[in-house]
């Protein structure tokens, strides 16, 4: 099918972008790498008066650290942050979680602000920056301002940017020593995940000192299992994690879509979270 | 209407384009490069995968005004005079194709893959196409024209 | 004498085709473009019921680049009703379908207006300004409360939603073998609607010579010869102003294999603008306008004694016909009516099938049609009488399947299976998959209650392929015959045209049809060209479709390129001043017996009957032949395939360990092109079982409406398979062939679920619904377990 017509403007800078967006209000979108945006529009499920492509805007891409935290261009492509050195020494879960995004092709323009700001709760990404704690940066025209991932993740497509807000970079505390794991259950290699988890776990002393688990797809947006987090905080083996695991879905209110039913989704999060959190401490 | 310069299977191209014009309607339907097709509108099927600045695309997911400045390569700018590509010889002699739809973006898909991992195991090449449907092979046939092509080191 | 030396037949020869295809030279029907071209884009139904009141089109007209705008009654007057040509019973409900909806909308996707512009992207804006208002009516969508008194109607003025009943009855009466037997199993099975998905969408281009009427419609179609027939029927255009091009088709699957209304509003809107058009669809208005497959719900009962012995089958069949009757709608789970009993020996025989209407897009022909409904239903309940009587699967079909010199067997249905050889191709199968350890590693992860485990599937089958001897086809009330026409051109420079009636998108019939014509005529394969797909070039066929392709139209190029050489002959002899009777004929040359240096190659023949100079007297001055073939039977392929699932008990999860399968399907012409036929089967079936699903909610939307929801499996997603041959070749024709087409998608979705069900029947699971999916599994365990 065939995109609506909309204008089109294309900044070269990160203010002009924030013009761009703020002359064209609630109508404008921003176009990143287009993976999420442009099936929307060739299904006619977004009509905007005006298309900002800030593809062209430099200094949005690439990985730098800055003391704990590893600073990741919200321009930079899935492709690019799976091959970064500094992602895979630091941020592993990130890595792992990126590559199962999708296919190759669309992994090399789809970008990590992108799917962030497209706040899909089906997507991985989102679940994996709220375990990691990371923060997101955006600019509008006041300003430069710093959103927690756990603050974000407004509602259902819905994130914490105003119209007129940019994400530039998304800043990922450093996970060095945390054991991670990223389990994905999909029915075909390219299909969403029906559920997601994302599982970072610090050990101490052969027991589980300190975990985070997101979940993707388990409600209208992506989700902690707090409750599960804290019941595996001193777990020493599987049967431990097991049980934590049993609260994975507390307080998660997934959807019913075509590939499952809530029932289904909140057995699947226990499961999974099991099998993550046991993976990423090394318990398997 | 935007203006873009594109490079296209080495031939460079100015052309006033609308803003909505997709990357695959630009090289169909303006520039005649029908070799590329298109297999569905939510870019699962990767019929239309072509190369974008060197990586593999998929060109119904990219805007004709998103590769201004670039250099797209088309399943018909890989044989030179004539003399297919390795891959292209692979997936001939390995009856890696039935009605050959899929084929284009399969094999630039693969050229991708190759290049990025030399020298894939059957499940890696299996994994590396999982953006590219087939209805016509059970695929079997082309994992091995892609093995077959990175033993003989082929990566285009 | 004539001695064909079989260099090309049976090797596994590069395909002729691939050389656009692979570099991008290729004719899609979307690529056509000619000087002035429009086109157009189709308004369609977001209802899956509704009255039309009203269509106004005035706004869209009004907007820049558009030519004109048609509503459903303003295209009505010149285009009849669209056909469907096997009207399978004498009392058959046949509904008035519009190529363009007028009064009344039957399916979400029922197109109801039509823009026609200067380019696409204008024509799919101004589909946005047309108005239509419309007052709903109750969709019809569950096959059972559709027949119920006082249902509402899919066609108010036929009175009923049902379409037909078509009965089947052989051998003993059915209750009273019943009555003698020890054992008795009934199960309901559901054939969930299933969409094709070619690779390549339809698209239709029709270019007009206004002043003379003539007509010329490309079409990504399965079958020009019977599109041009109907299509002259729906629109009037004179049959011999209408021509017919499939050029290069990316696939079929049965969804091709029709004549759609797209085709028939193309001509009408060529014939009144005088200008060529265009329709390309978009793979998910495809998904609600091109035809789905299967959606079928299989009641079935078996009859058996304790020690196996299989007495009696009875089958009641409701299929989902959707909102029309398309090109053989009706007929197509009856392609299966003869196969429900397979490879196996019975005393009865009950088989009934109705036809019921409902407000989803139709169904018709899809990889198989009929017979893996057919094959899925016996083999499935083979597995769960095995179950039953305590009996290995495989010993269970040992017990009852046809002997190998038992053939030519006449089954219980009526068919005659000229030849096979069951054991065979059961005991390669067996040695390929290591049955037996298999089965050890099956006891023990039952006995360790492992989370994941391990299922065995069996599944053998027979289809009837080689559609259609022509007599059977009228017994069955179809309207056509099922001949193939072939002719062979040898041309003054000794290069060879083979004319086919079949119209391949993918099969390689331009190799293989070389393959047979270079052997015939002892000609080097590179000088053979196959002309197809033009009705022009190629006026007689009956295409493509049903596993017919080689059996029939390779049958037919076969008996052709005989023709020429026994003309051949005549010019030979009679240059070489010699009988008849004493020439040989090796390797395209004929020579004189006892004197080898007295020769003639067939080229130089072909030249010597272009100039014509010294024919023999009264002789015609050709050597060309055509053949139509009309097959006396049947063709009846069989196999054995087996598969080992492993299966996540805690998450539901089917991963497909191994996949073996071994198919006999006769005399082999081309053993690669036949692998990859087998595989791609493969993947079609197993999909069936455990991926795909055309899934509509309670109001009769497609809700499995785009590529991101209907999940056609990737390579990710897919085993590696094992796949070899047995060889009993076919008695009913001089080739021995049998056919490979549907093969591999028939056997493949019983085999996968059989092995489903098989690890997890210690748990107490007796079925799965396909598609299987992990959460279908998962609560079946946990109904199993409570």
């Amino acid at each position: 099918m065939i995109p609506p017509a909309f204008d089109y403007t294309r900044p070269t800078t990160v203010d002009e972008a924030v013009r761009a967006l703020a002359d064209g209000g609630e109508d404008a979108k921003v176009l990143a790498g287009g993976q999420s945006l442009l099936p929307l529009l060739r299904m006619r499920l977004a009509f905007p008066e005006l298309v900002v492509d800030v593809g062209r805007v430099p200094g949005l891409s690439g990985v730098r650290e800055d003391g704990d935290a590893l600073v990741i261009g919200a321009m930079t492509t899935h492709h690019d942050v799976i091959g970064a050195p500094l992602v895979r020494r630091h941020a592993g879960l990130l890595a792992a979680a990126t590559a199962t995004v999708a296919d190759p092709a669309v992994r090399h323009r789809g970008t990590l602000g992108g799917s962030l700001a497209h706040a899909d709760p089906a997507g991985d990404l989102p679940a994996v920056v709220l375990a990691m704690d990371a923060e997101l940066v955006a600019r509008g025209p006041g300003g430069t301002r710093t959103i927690p991932a756990r603050e974000f993740f407004v509602d259902y497509l819905q994130s914490a940017l105003a119209p007129d807000e940019l994400l530039t970079e998304v800043r990922v505390p450093k996970a060095d020593g945390w054991g991670f794991h990223y389990e994905k259950f999909h029915r075909v290699a390219q299909s969403w995940a029906i559920v997601g988890v994302a599982a970072l776990v610090r050990r101490d002393d052969g027991r589980i000192a300190e975990a985070r688990v997101g979940l993707t797809n388990m409600g209208g947006t992506p989700l902690r299992a707090y409750a599960c987090e804290e019941a595996l905080s001193g777990a020493g083996d599987a049967q431990a994690v097991a049980r934590a695991a049993q609260e994975a879905a507390d307080g998660t209110r997934p959807a019913q879509d075509t590939s499952a039913s809530p029932k289904y989704r909140a057995h699947l999060a226990r499961v999974l979270t099991r099998r993550a959190v046991l993976t990423a401490a090394g318990m398997g | 209407m935007t203006h873009i310069t594109v490079k296209v299977d080495g031939t460079t191209y100015e052309d006033e384009v609308e803003p909505r014009l997709l990357l695959i309607h630009y090289l169909r339907d303006r520039l005649g490069l029908t070799g590329t097709p298109i297999g569905c509108d939510t870019s699962n099927c990767g019929a239309c995968t072509v190369e974008l600045d060197g990586e593999s695309v998929k060109s119904c997911s990219v805007l004709a005004v998103q590769a201004d400045g670039g250099e797209v390569t088309t399943v018909q700018g890989l044989a030179r005079d004539g003399e297919w590509t390795g891959l292209q010889r692979a997936f001939h002699e390995r009856h890696a194709l039935q009605c050959g739809y899929c084929t284009p973006g399969m094999i630039m898909a693969a050229r991708d893959l190759l290049r990025e991992n030399p020298h894939p195991t059957a499940d890696e090449v299996r994994q590396g196409l999982e953006g590219n449907l087939c209805r016509c092979t059970g695929y079997q046939n082309i994992v091995r024209a892609v093995l077959a092509a990175s033993e003989e080191g082929v990566t285009a | 004498m004539t001695e064909t030396v079989e260099r090309e037949v049976g090797r596994a020869r590069p395909r002729k085709e691939d050389a656009h295809l692979i570099t991008g030279q290729t004719t899609w029907t979307d690529n056509i473009s000619v000087n002035g071209l429009l086109h157009f884009a189709l308004l369609r139904s977001p209802m899956a019921h509704a009255r039309i009141e009203r269509v106004d089109v005035s706004a869209a007209l009004e907007r820049p680049g558009i030519v004109a705008a048609f509503s459903g009654r303003d295209l009505a007057e010149g285009l009849a009703s669209m056909p469907c040509v096997w009207p399978v019973t004498e009392d058959i409900v046949m509904p008035d379908h519009p190529p363009i909806a007028v009064d009344e909308v039957r399916h979400a996707g029922d197109p109801v207006a039509v823009v026609v512009a200067r380019d696409r992207y204008t024509a799919a804006d101004a589909l946005e300004a047309i108005e239509v208002d419309y007052d709903p009516l109750p969709p019809v969508l569950d096959l059972e409360a559709a027949l119920a008194e006082g249902a509402p109607l899919v066609h108010a003025d036929k009175g009923t939603n049902r379409c037909y009943t078509w009965p089947l009855k052989t051998g003993e009466d059915f209750d009273a073998v019943r009555q003698r037997a020890e054992v008795t199993l009934k199960r309901r099975y559901h054939q969930q609607r299933l969409i094709p998905n070619a690779m390549e969408p339809r698209a239709v281009v029709v270019t007009p010579i206004a002043a003379s009427g003539e007509y010329t419609l490309y079409s990504s179609t399965q079958i020009p010869h019977i599109l041009r027939v109907l299509m002259a029927m729906v629109t009037g255009i004179p049959e011999n102003k209408l021509r017919v091009i499939a050029p290069d088709v990316g696939g079929g699957f049965g969804s091709k294999l029709q004549v759609y209304g797209e085709e028939a509003i193309a001509l009408a809107v060529a014939r009144r603008l005088g200008r060529p058009v265009k329709w390309t669809e978009s793979r998910s208005e495809g998904y609600l306008a091109t035809h789905h497959g299967r959606g079928m719900i299989q009641d079935i009962e078996i009859a058996a004694n304790r020690d196996g012995t299989l007495l009696g089958l009875k089958v009641d069949l409701l299929v989902d016909m959707g909102a029309y009757l398309m090109l053989i709608t009706p007929g197509t789970p009856l392609l299966g009516a003869f196969m429900y009993p397979g490879i196996y020996k019975m005393d009865a025989y009950d088989f009934t099938c109705t036809g019921v209407f409902t407000t989803r897009t139709p169904t018709d022909a899809y990889r198989g049609a009929g017979r893996p409904e057919a094959t899925f239903a016996i083999e499935r309940t083979m597995d769960e009488l095995a179950a039953e009587l305590g009996l290995d699967p495989v010993e269970l079909r040992r017990r009852n399947w046809i002997r190998h010199e038992e053939f030519p067997y006449t089954a219980i249905a009526g068919l005659t299976y000229d030849s096979g050889n069951y054991e065979a191709a059961t005991a390669k199968a067996l040695e390929l998959f290591d049955y037996d350890k298999l089965r050890a590693e099956q006891s023990d992860r039952n006995e360790r209650a492992d989370t994941v485990r391990l299922g065995i599937g069996v599944s053998t089958f027979t289809e009837m392929c080689g559609l259609a001897p022509s007599r059977i086809l009228r017994d069955l009330r179809y309207v056509a015959g099922g001949w193939e026409a072939a002719s062979v051109r040898m041309l003054p420079t000794g290069k060879v045209e083979v004319v086919t009636g079949t119209s391949p998108h993918g099969q390689g019939h331009a190799t293989c049809w070389s393959q047979i014509a270079a052997d015939v005529l002892g000609v080097p394969f590179e000088d053979v060209e196959v002309v197809h797909g033009d009705t022009k070039a190629a006026p007689q066929g009956m295409d493509t479709y049903g596993s017919r392709s080689l059996v029939v139209g390779g049958m037919a190029v076969h008996h052709a390129a005989r023709k020429v050489v026994d003309k051949a002959r005549k010019v030979a002899a009679h240059l070489l001043e010699a009988s008849e009777n004493d020439l040989e004929f090796t390797s395209g040359v004929f020579s004189v017996k006892g004197s080898p240096e007295a020769r003639r190659t067939i080229q130089e023949v072909a030249f010597e009957t272009f100039s014509s100079h010294d024919l023999p007297d009264g002789m015609e001055p050709t050597i060309n032949a055509e053949h139509l073939l009309d097959p006396d039977t049947f063709s009846y392929p069989h196999g054995t395939h087996l598969c080992a699932v492993e299966v996540d008990t805690e998450t539901g999860q089917t991963r497909i360990r191994s996949y073996v399968c071994v198919d006999d399907i006769g005399k082999v012409i081309n053993p690669m092109i036949v692998e990859g036929q087998v595989h791609g089967g493969l993947a079609q079936g197993i999909a069936q079982a455990l991926y795909e699903e055309a899934v509509y909610d309670e109001d009769g939307n497609l809700i499995s409406g785009t590529m991101a929801d209907y999940l056609v499996p990737s390579a990710a997603d897919l085993p590696d398979f094992v796949t070899d041959r047995t060889e009993t070749p076919a008695t009913s024709n001089a080739l021995g062939v049998k056919g490979v087409g549907e093969a591999g998608t028939i056997a493949s979705t019983p085999a996968v679920v059989n092995a489903i069900v098989d690890a997890l029947r210690p748990l107490g699971v007796r079925d799965i619904r396909m598609p299987c999916t992990p959460e279908r599994v998962w609560q079946a365990i946990e109904e199993a377990r409570s």
